[in-house]
């Protein structure tokens, strides 16, 4: 057993936990936000994506003891049913989601994607390594690729981004 | 997972304590890597020794024009360092080709260059595999081997590495400094990381036990064109078929070093003065002695058209 406390959507919590719980078993079993979801627990379909220190992670991958003292938003920091973050009402607003499971990571990862791009970090579609990345559907697509959805709800995905995106630029 | 005891560290002769007093350790980075493995019990170290606390996050200039990179700098800071690229472009492709955004922002340098193999005989331990469980035997000889090694590999194992990042670090003639536990320091060539299998194949490196890997060290920009192409199964996050890194002078000599193919990034140094001559010439010496299987012989013509590809590109 270990202890831990970091904050998470902006209230501080202190954890004493078997030291093989990954941050995302500590917030689903251990703090019950169920909002962040498990998929594959492998780091291979991003529905458990959340954001650490302003940057997204797979939480499956990574252990709740090597967080401590940081700065966890999930899902249901972003925003609320009655006050959404415009990502969740505009993933409401173009039908970005089917069955809804890998909502909550593809949601946690577009709202850091958008953050990326402004920071100038570049992708692999990134034409011009040393320019400003831009904001196309191709960098998009490329940029959230590690967030499977098994129902396909790609393009609604994409258009709900491009859509807050715009308005934010 | 098996069960293990956890302390983080603040400093190098912290952590060699640390593998000193504990005989079953490991270092955690990021953890993408370990951490899989050891939720499928593939690897169970007893206690973990998590280096973030370290400090080795800076990337600094070196007194002979290089860039010192910190074993913890993660693979997306690395991607968009203004540095890297300008005068490294092959690293930042190498680095963005792989993995995905959440996965860049934790993996890092050394645990990427340390990253196991894909083999999925490797992953499913109901099969035998001498890389997993040493004298076992190979299951992916004479089973699947799409994905495997078509070169350097032994009849103990045919697995291939799976890092794009070090293909980019062998073209680059980049170097690994690490720390050992006695304390003293070394400089190991990244030629020399990475082994063949062998008789070995579990023994995957020549770091000795204990050794933390403190930074890598990029040599003085060399200039010319960089390119990395990868050619996989899907357009993103997925490892490479096969994959080639490429830096090409106006001359069209130049350095190549190709993943998916290898226990390590395969690189001949002799085969580059084939460059000007085109990519059916580099291929033919960069691949001699090759031993595919029929299922993955594809790749042998894949290295070469994907070369060609690049050297066309490289000419603008
Ligand atoms: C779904 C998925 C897709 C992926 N796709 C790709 C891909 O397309 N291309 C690609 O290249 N990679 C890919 N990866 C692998 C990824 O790049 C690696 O998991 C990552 O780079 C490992 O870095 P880490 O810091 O998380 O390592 P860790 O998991 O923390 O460690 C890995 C190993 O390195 C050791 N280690 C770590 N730091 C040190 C140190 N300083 N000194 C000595 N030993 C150390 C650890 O003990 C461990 O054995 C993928 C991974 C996943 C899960
Ligand atoms: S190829 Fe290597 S890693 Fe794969 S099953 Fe054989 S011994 Fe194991
Ligand atoms: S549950 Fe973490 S990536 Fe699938
Ligand atoms: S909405 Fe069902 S998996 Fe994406």
């Amino acid at each position: 057993m270990a202890t831990v406390s970091f904050s998470v959507n902006g209230e501080v919590r202190a954890l004493k936990l078997d030291t093989r719980t990954t941050l995302l078993d500590a917030l689903r079993e251990h703090l019950h936000l169920t909002g962040t979801k498990k998929g594959c627990d492998h780091g291979q379909c991003g529905a458990c994506t959340v954001i650490v220190g302003g940057q997204r992670i797979n939480s499956c991958l990574t252990l709740a003891v090597m967080h401590e003292g940081e700065t966890v938003t999930t899902i249901e920091g972003l925003g609320t049913p009655e006050h959404m973050h415009p990502m969740q009402a505009a993933f409401v607003k173009h039908d970005g989601f089917q069955c809804g499971y890998c909502t909550p990571g593809q949601i946690c990862s577009a709202v850091a994607v958008l953050d990326e791009i402004k920071a100038g970090i570049p992708s692999h579609v990134t034409g011009d390594l040393n320019a400003a990345p831009q904001l196309t559907n191709t960098e998009l697509r490329e940029r959230m690729s590690g967030n499977i959805c098994r129902c396909g709800a790609y393009s609604n995905i994409a258009e709900a981004i491009t859509e807050v995106a715009g308005r934010r630029a | 997972m098996k069960s293990f005891t956890y302390e983080k560290v603040s400093s190098p002769a912290a952590a060699a304590s640390a593998v000193v007093s504990n005989s079953n350790a490991k270092f955690i980075a990021g953890g993408t890597n370990l951490l899989d493995l050891m939720k499928l019990e593939i690897e169970t170290p007893s206690h973990l020794i998590d280096v973030n606390g370290l400090g080795f996050d800076k990337i600094e200039p070196t007194s002979d024009g290089g860039l010192r990179i910190g074993a913890l700098v993660r693979n997306t800071a690395l991607a968009a360092d203004a540095r890297i690229r300008r005068d490294y472009g092959l690293l930042s492709r190498a680095l963005l080709a792989g993995a995905s955004g959440q996965l860049r922002n934790k993996a890092t340098t050394a645990g990427n260059l340390l990253q196991r193999t894909r083999c999925p005989y490797f992953y499913d331990t109901n099969q035998p595999c001498n890389k997993r469980n040493p004298g076992s035997g190979c299951a992916a000889i004479g089973g699947v081997t799409r994905q495997h090694a078509v070169i350097g590999a032994s009849d103990a194992c045919i697995a291939t590495h799976p890092s794009d990042m070090a293909i980019a670090m062998r073209a680059l003639d980049a170097t690994v400094q690490t720390a050992r536990p006695d304390g003293s320091i070394r400089d190991i060539p990244i030629a020399d990381l990475h082994r063949l299998p062998g008789d070995t194949p579990h023994i995957e490196t020549t770091l000795t036990s204990g050794e933390l890997i403190t930074s890598v060290t990029l040599p003085k920009p060399v200039g010319g064109t960089h390119i990395y192409r990868k050619v996989r199964d899907r357009a993103s996050y997925a490892f490479a078929l096969v994959s080639v890194g490429a830096i090409v002078q106006r001359d069209g000599t130049g350095r190549v070093a190709v993943g998916g193919i290898a226990h390590k990034p395969w690189r001949v140094e002799a085969a580059e003065a084939e460059m000007p001559h085109g990519a059916k010439a580099v291929a033919a010496h960069l691949l001699e002695g090759a031993s595919p299987t029929k299922e993955n012989a594809f790749k042998l013509s894949l290295v070469e058209r994907t070369l060609g590809a690049v050297l066309t590109e490289a000419k603008g």
